[in-house]
């Protein structure tokens, strides 16, 4: 029973860390309407800069982070301004996507050719060590707590700023008919960059929070959970706020128990089975809105 | 005119007998260039680029081993000689590496250094019935004809030798085994590790993979490992993953002897990595500089004279190889007036029978295949560098 819990433990923190990355993909995709692939390369930017600046500062963490909140902020205005803006009344919605999948790399080579593909240790931003249970058998990380905290205070956050501020309503407004949006009056382009703005700045904490549970930091550290996420936030319904908080913490579950009970080299396979099953038989996702189209 | 005519011949055979004198005379010379009293040995390897230190490493412990024969009168009174190209680890340029000695009258080749460019380069050697023994080249196809061997462990018998190691050393009862299902080398050495391991004085008790795709959360790993009360975790990975797994151990309270190959060699070097978390963990290396043996003493010492450094294993692999090339062709009696396909098939046979002494270890044997058949040695891990593990 309780190497049940320290799994159930270990897919929690997994889970925790796809959350507040999948919170990033979700928000961007429910209002601006499209898939920001190089999500997961802004976190990789932003470890980067953390490590750099706390490197510079000897060990001075806090600064860092905001240092990689400021700059993930202007990395992603720059970018919705120079590579997705001029896209978006394209013919084909697949134009700012094959885009978005050229940021991705551009990113990861400017890393590689700034950085070099050597990893480097990152110092965990969160100095506490955790709790531990039935005399140190059982183990939460410090950086586990603080992601769900995290996740759950963005999670609140963001639904408050949407539903009760001028500046949210009019991105529901935007996410709703952007043409409808732009005759009422609402400037459609400033709504979509302060999307944009706030998802890099979530990337830049998720960043902070992977590369503590994790601390091995490459250019390639963003690429991989950053389509995890993705998958977490399809499987929660991608556009819910709610629905990426529950998708990440039970993609992390399934992946760490399929890889305990079933298959260390058969859980992927078995994750995204899972993502194709919850998709057949709900393919809005488990909090999904079913959308009507009205003809 | 008869007169005249006698003496103008007489003065004509007089300069052809000089020409003659003197043709001779360059005949003479060009001979001993061409290799007639002299050997000629070549080595290849990156020499610039980011994996230059190991190309400098074997072209520079080649140089220091020919230099230490050539002062104690040679290979059966022949001297040899030396020269190195630069590959810049790319298998094209390699094979015009291996060309350009060629040109140069090369009759044995130290090399490459690297996998890719050794296969390359045999394509070559093997056309050429050269000659050729490589010190570090350890993907499997490097010795894939028959006329080249090699000095190193190959990538999936560094599995074999660990296991040995771990049995005759009594390091553990339990073994766990973490490896990297996506990998051809991590997966080749999983798989001989678990066939030799039969039947050893240890049981293996859990064997977990993981993949490229899925490298960041090793805590299952891991706690199967300790779960199932392994005293040593095997490591036949890359060091860019191993310090995660270290890291991740670390926080979980579990502390075994971690156990790894030259994939692992390199994780001292990861930029803010906190090397105390390596202590103790062991890894399977030819080479460790600080050994106190006379053969050691006196490489290490030469080497740190002449280009100021440490040697690392792969200048220990090259040193060893001239040496071994200086004892097969001893054994055989050979001579540098042989042709290139003579020398190669003489050699050939003689690596099979000699029984050689060096850095790398204190008996080598090879088969006709070209793997080497060695004691397996390994370095632990203390105070953040590494010492001899004995």
């Amino acid at each position: 029973m309780s190497s049940f819990l320290t799994y159930l433990i270990s897919g929690l923190s997994l889970g925790s860390i796809y959350a507040i990355i999948a919170l990033g993909y979700t928000m961007v995709y429910g209002i601006a309407k499209m898939l920001n692939f190089a999500h997961g390369d802004f976190i990789m930017v932003g470890c980067y800069i953390i490590f750099s600046v706390s490197g510079a500062l000897s060990g001075n963490s806090f600064i860092g982070i905001i240092a990689a909140i400021i700059l993930c902020t202007l990395l992603g205005i720059t970018t919705e301004f120079v590579a997705y803006r001029p896209l978006r009344g394209a013919a084909s919605p697949l134009a700012v996507l094959i885009t978005a999948i050229g940021v991705s790399y551009f990113l990861e080579n400017v890393a590689l050719l700034i950085f070099g593909a050597d990893i480097k240790s990152f110092s965990s931003v969160v100095k506490w060590e955790g709790l531990s249970f039935a005399d140190g058998q059982l183990r939460i990380q410090g950086v586990t707590i603080v992601t769900i905290a995290i996740s759950l205070i963005v999670l609140v956050g963001l639904q408050l700023f949407i539903k009760k501020t001028k500046q949210g309503q009019a991105m529901l407004a935007v996410a709703e008919d952007k043409g409808a949006a732009a005759l009422m009056g609402i400037n459609v382009n400033r709504t979509i960059m302060i999307t944009f703005a706030i998802g890099s700045a979530l990337a830049a904490i998720a960043g902070a929070l992977l590369c503590s549970a994790y601390p091995s930091l490459s250019p390639y550290t963003g690429a991989m959970p950053g389509i995890k996420a993705f998958v977490a936030a399809v499987l929660g319904g991608i556009g819910s706020i709610p629905g990426a908080m529950i998708g990440g913490l039970v993609l992390g579950i399934v992946e760490i128990l399929s890889k305990t009970y079933i298959s260390s080299q058969l859980s992927d396979a078995i994750v995204f089975g899972i993502l194709v099953i919850v998709l057949l038989v709900r393919p809005t996702g488990i909090l999904g809105k079913v959308i009507q189209e009205k003809v | 005119m008869k007169k005249l005519n006698k003496a103008v011949s007489l003065v004509c055979s007089a300069a052809m007998a000089m020409a003659m004198l003197a043709g001779c005379g360059n005949a003479e010379s060009t001979g001993s260039a061409a290799g007639g009293g002299t050997f000629k040995f070549g080595a290849i390897g990156p020499l610039s680029g980011g994996a230059a230190a190991y190309g400098n490493a074997v072209c520079n412990a080649a140089e220091l081993a020919v230099a230490e024969i050539n002062e104690k009168g040679g290979i059966n009174g022949y001297q040899v000689e030396y020269s190195k190209e630069d590959d810049e680890l790319n298998a094209e340029k390699s094979v015009n590496a291996y060309n350009t000695l060629k040109d140069w009258g090369m009759q044995v080749l130290v090399g490459s250094t690297t996998s890719a460019c050794s296969i390359a380069v045999s394509e070559n050697t093997k056309a050429d019935n050269m000659f050729q023994l490589t010190p570090s080249g350890s993907a499997v196809d490097c010795v894939k004809y028959d006329n080249v061997f090699r000095v190193c462990f190959s990538d999936p018998n560094q599995g074999i030798a660990s296991a040995q190691y771990i049995s005759d050393n009594n390091l553990a009862t339990k073994v766990g085994i973490i490896y990297d299902s996506s990998d051809v080398y991590s997966s080749g050495i999983y798989q001989k590790f678990v066939e030799e391991s039969a039947g050893k004085n240890y049981e293996v008790v859990s064997a977990e993979a993981f993949t490229q795709d899925n490298n960041t959360d090793f805590s299952v790993q891991l706690q199967k490992a300790k779960d199932a009360g392994a005293d040593l975790v095997f490591l036949p990975i890359y060091y860019k993953d191993a310090s995660l797994i270290l890291t991740q151990a670390n926080t979980m309270g579990y502390s075994p002897i971690f156990f790894g190959v030259d994939g692992l060699d390199g994780i001292l070097t990861v930029e803010n990595f906190d090397t105390s978390l390596a202590e103790g963990v062991m890894l399977l290396t030819p080479f460790a500089a600080d050994a106190k043996d006379d053969l050691t003493v006196n490489f290490v010492t030469k080497y740190q004279e002449k280009y100021g450094e440490t040697p690392n294993q792969f200048a220990a692999d090259a040193y060893d190889a001239v040496y071994i090339i200086k004892q097969a062709i001893e054994a055989k009696n050979l001579t540098p007036d042989m042709s290139v396909s003579d020398l190669c098939e003489a050699l050939k046979s003689a690596m099979t029978e000699i029984e050689a002494k060096g850095l790398t270890s204190e008996k080598m044997t090879w088969d006709a295949s070209g793997e080497p058949n060695k004691q397996p040695k390994a370095v632990v891990i203390k105070n953040g560098a590494y010492v001899s593990a004995q």
